[in-house]
């Protein structure tokens, strides 16, 4: 889905969280927001979502305004950063959460949402932790049954907040590739938002450079190593 | 925490020396029995000072059946509703930013500073005869103090905080996430509400109804305002035990006492097997 983001801004009291920031994502892309804490990365990824409201702007999937579409009927695909798993639920409960809160009418049979939790699972390479509480898991496993579950409800977009963040440098490697291949699997256009420089530039077709509200530089990996926009961001990919 | 207590290897917790702790263990185990232990002895010796028949026999008194009667009716009406309320409250303070949420936390904790019989005095007030409220709700037959409504009302007030206490703490641990993460999976926010933030406080919430229930069943100050304390109509178990007891009749009072502390240690009994099972939640620690 191509989604296009236009003069949105945030500010919350007094803060200016976005400055009007506009951004246009190609179908299929994968798209690393980059940028200090408190550049307002979470909260563009929050309005994309529908969690939070611009105070301005607009944003289009495939050239439809969504202001209006609520939480739900944005059908993104969102893996929060602390991963938000459902303490009480196993992890198969987990997955199955988003087939099973949909309408009667277009709920899917339990056998077909077996059938799906179970695909996922194995998508996610984790076939075997279906009857398992999110507390015995690893920090790995769990932003992975994040993902499974986000996947669950056939998203129209992966947007992911800080997915690797946690996890130490190994499991972070592994989970990166795990994301790569998700997406070239699925197709989805998908949005990643991310403090490390290197893990944008490996990851990501396209980068983001944001500081303090505001987009610095949009470009390809090696657009912006080569040609860094300004001060801010020549500084911010050598640390 | 103290460091001795985080290290294993340090040794004892404290590095009170042994005469210290035996005296200290003697004050609180001294000041437990006299405060706690005797109270609930002579309650119950009291009660069955002439055997367990004058006791049972007291019991069926028609105006110990009424009291007990009323009490229970009074607990099932405002527990229920001030479990709604409480987690209303709590789910409001914690889930939501609004202006004036300081002011309605203050406000919970209003009915734990406020007096109970200025409690009751209010409720006379407002809803009296001689009130215009009270004066057209009587005309209309449905009487609000000297009633059970009343009653209901003061204990509801007097109630309040228990649920909502119980549960800020731990909702405001738990965040907002997992919330979220039901709505962007297309879950309603009822749906929300009952699948994910109910079963997370559970423990909590039945942790709060419990000690609701225990001060609603034996709130004494502000019922005694509102309910006129009549014999046999509005008189809850605490407020005829007052009665026996200043009309001599000790043996009717401390065996009506004796059912409500009954009541209350069945519900501490309650609380503490919850404790044991449940200490990590209910201490507002979320597992992951
Ligand atoms: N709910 C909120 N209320 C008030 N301020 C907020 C809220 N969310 C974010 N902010 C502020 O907005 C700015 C951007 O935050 P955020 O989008 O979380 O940044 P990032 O994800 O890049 O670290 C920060 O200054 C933050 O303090
Ligand atoms: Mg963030």
């Amino acid at each position: 889905m191509h989604i296009s983001i236009e003069a949105i801004a945030k500010t919350f009291g007094v803060t200016n969280a976005l400055h009007p920031v506009s951004l246009s994502i190609p179908q299929g892309a994968l798209v690393a927001l980059l940028g200090p804490s408190g550049s307002g990365k979470t909260t563009l990824l929050r309005i994309l979502g529908g969690l939070e409201q611009p105070t301005a702007g607009r944003i289009l999937f495939d050239g439809q305004d969504v202001g209006r579409l609520s939480v739900q009927d944005r059908r993104a695909g969102f893996v929060f950063q602390s991963y938000a798993l459902f303490r009480h639920m196993t992890v198969f409960e987990n997955v199955a959460y988003g087939l099973r809160a949909r309408p009667r009418a277009t709920r899917p049979a339990p056998a077909a949402i077996a059938q799906r939790v179970t695909d996922l699972l194995r998508l996610i390479q984790l076939p075997d932790i279906g009857a398992r509480y999110p507390a015995q898991l690893s920090g790995g496993q769990r932003q992975r049954v994040a993902l499974a579950r986000a996947l669950a409800i056939d998203p129209r977009m992966l947007l992911l907040d800080e997915p690797f963040g946690a996890l130490d440098a190994q499991v972070r490697k592994d989970l990166r590739a795990g994301l790569r291949d998700i997406h070239d699997q699925t197709g989805l256009t998908t949005i990643f938002v991310t403090h490390d420089q290197e893990e944008a530039m490996t990851l990501a077709d396209l980068v983001v450079v944001m500081s303090m509200g505001r987009i610095e530089q949009i470009g390809r990996p090696k657009e912006i190593r080569q040609a860094p926009a300004n001060a801010f961001v020549r500084a911010f990919i050598a640390s | 925490m103290t460091f001795a207590s985080a290290n294993p290897a340090a040794g004892p917790a404290t590095s009170e020396r042994l005469p210290v702790r035996l005296a200290l263990i003697a004050l609180a185990c001294t000041g437990l029995a006299i405060l706690v232990i005797a109270p609930l002895v002579v309650v119950f010796a009291e009660a069955l000072r002439d055997g367990w028949s004058a006791a049972l026999a007291s019991l069926g008194n028609p105006d110990a059946r009424s009291a007990i009667r009323l009490t229970l009716t009074v607990a099932a009406i405002a527990v229920p509703l001030n479990a709604v309320f409480g987690i209303a409250a709590a789910w409001a303070i914690t889930k939501f930013d609004f202006r004036g949420k300081a002011l309605l936390i203050t406000l919970i904790d209003l009915p734990f500073s406020v007096s109970p019989v200025v409690a009751g005095l209010c409720i006379v007030l407002l809803f009296g005869a001689n009130s215009t409220l009270g004066g057209w709700l009587v005309a209309q037959g449905h009487p609000v103090v000297f009633a059970l409504p009343g009653i209901v009302l003061a204990t509801l007030f007097i109630t309040f905080p228990f649920v909502a206490r119980e549960l800020i703490p731990l909702m405001i641990e738990q965040g907002r996430a997992e919330e979220e993460a039901a709505l962007t999976l297309g879950a309603t926010g009822w749906r929300t509400f009952r699948t994910v933030t109910l079963p997370n406080i559970r423990w909590a919430l039945l942790y709060g109804v419990l000690l609701c229930n225990a001060r609603a069943m034996g709130e004494f100050g502000a019922v005694a305002v509102v309910s006129g304390k009549i014999r046999g109509q509005t008189a809850t178990m605490p407020i005829t035990i007052e009665m026996l007891y200043n009309e001599y009749l000790s043996v009717a009072a401390f065996t009506l006492a004796a059912v409500l502390a009954l009541l209350a240690l069945v519900t501490l009994a309650l609380k503490s097997l919850l404790d044991r099972q449940h200490a990590d939640q209910i201490a507002a620690i979320g597992q992951p």
